[in-house]
């Protein structure tokens, strides 16, 4: 894809507004349509743009692959991690009520940190399944 | 939609084939939207237009761009589908209108929902605390199923994938050096 400028200079202008807007589908959950899932896959697609624009060599190197497999485990270990915080809280497995002082602020807190581990678990499979799919025809 | 699927089923040429799901995947968004779910809509065009779609190309670029032709009779299979189809189809009969008030969906735990999310909650969006809070195990469980994914395919491609990183291969050929030795 090294000859195609328009393409090259069009994803370069593309790709900041695409991660921002993951990023606002990710923390405007709470108020509009969105949440972990469309995020991750948004702010993921950002990476394959990328990655099929400057090829995959460049976008390994900006997130390398195990850079994704870390994330992979974070974001599931995050979301049942708030799970066991509420337990050690007092509360039962993903009761947010107790992580803050009152209740809607603890479920603030704990649908924030929640919708954060599944938009990093969505966003680091779809760049890892990518990486691997991109990988085999080298 | 109709069109789309036909032309799916049609057509041999692989790379068209993901780009029509992918416009099916947009029409369906584009119906979730008329049905007021836009939460769904905005899952099943990111999920379903975008992403997949990709990784669908991404196959047909490690694999052949055209269908192979199957020997087998398609009778019986047309069969099923078409009798699977008007089974379908007679078991909507009978569901309620959509939006009725009366529904078994609209009775019971959705009234709690809209009336006591506000307070319980405190968030404007009932589908966002409906699936983190009230339903977080529902969703823990996604977000494995969705792991287990990831997990699944580097299992299965990702060993291939690491033979190209250079630290791996200077271990390999040590490797294939002693052997030979």
């Amino acid at each position: 894809m090294n000859n195609h400028s328009i393409l090259r200079v069009v994803s370069k202008f593309m790709i900041p507004f695409i991660l921002l807007f993951a990023l606002y589908v990710q923390f405007h959950g709470d108020f509009g349509p969105g949440g972990g899932f469309q995020a991750g896959v948004i702010f993921a697609s950002a990476f394959i743009l990328y990655g099929l624009i400057y090829g995959i060599e460049n976008a390994r190197r900006v997130l390398s692959a195990n850079a994704t497999r870390l994330l992979l485990v974070f974001g599931v270990l995050l979301y049942a991690g708030v799970g066991v915080a509420s337990i050690i809280s007092g509360g039962n497995f993903l009761d947010y009520n107790v992580l803050a002082n009152n209740g809607p602020a603890g479920q603030h807190l704990g649908i924030f940190l929640v919708e954060f581990g599944v938009g990093t678990t969505v966003a680091a499979t779809m760049i890892s399944i990518f990486y691997v799919f991109a990988g085999q025809d080298n | 939609m109709v069109v789309t699927a036909f032309s799916i089923v049609k057509l041999r040429n692989l790379f068209s084939v993901a780009i029509l799901s992918g416009i099916f995947s947009l029409l369906a968004a584009t119906l979730y939207v008329l049905l007021a779910a836009v939460d769904v809509a905005f899952t099943e065009a990111s999920v379903g237009a975008g992403i997949s779609t990709l990784l669908m190309l991404a196959t047909i670029a490690i694999t052949g761009e055209y269908e192979k032709k199957s020997a087998r009779s398609t009778l019986l299979p047309k069969f099923i589908v078409i009798i699977t189809g008007i089974a379908l189809i007679y078991g909507t009969l009978d569901m309620p209108m959509y939006g009725a008030i009366d529904s078994p969906p609209n009775l019971y735990l959705i009234q709690r929902f809209i009336e006591q999310s506000g307070s319980e909650i405190g968030i404007p969006n009932i589908v966002t605390s409906i699936l983190a809070s009230y339903r977080g195990y529902d969703t823990l469980g996604e977000t494995f199923v969705i792991f287990t994914a990831a997990i699944g395919v580097l299992a299965l491609l990702g060993r291939s994938a690491n033979r190209w990183r250079p630290g791996l291969k200077a271990n390999n050929a040590q490797k294939t050096d002693e052997e030979e030795v």
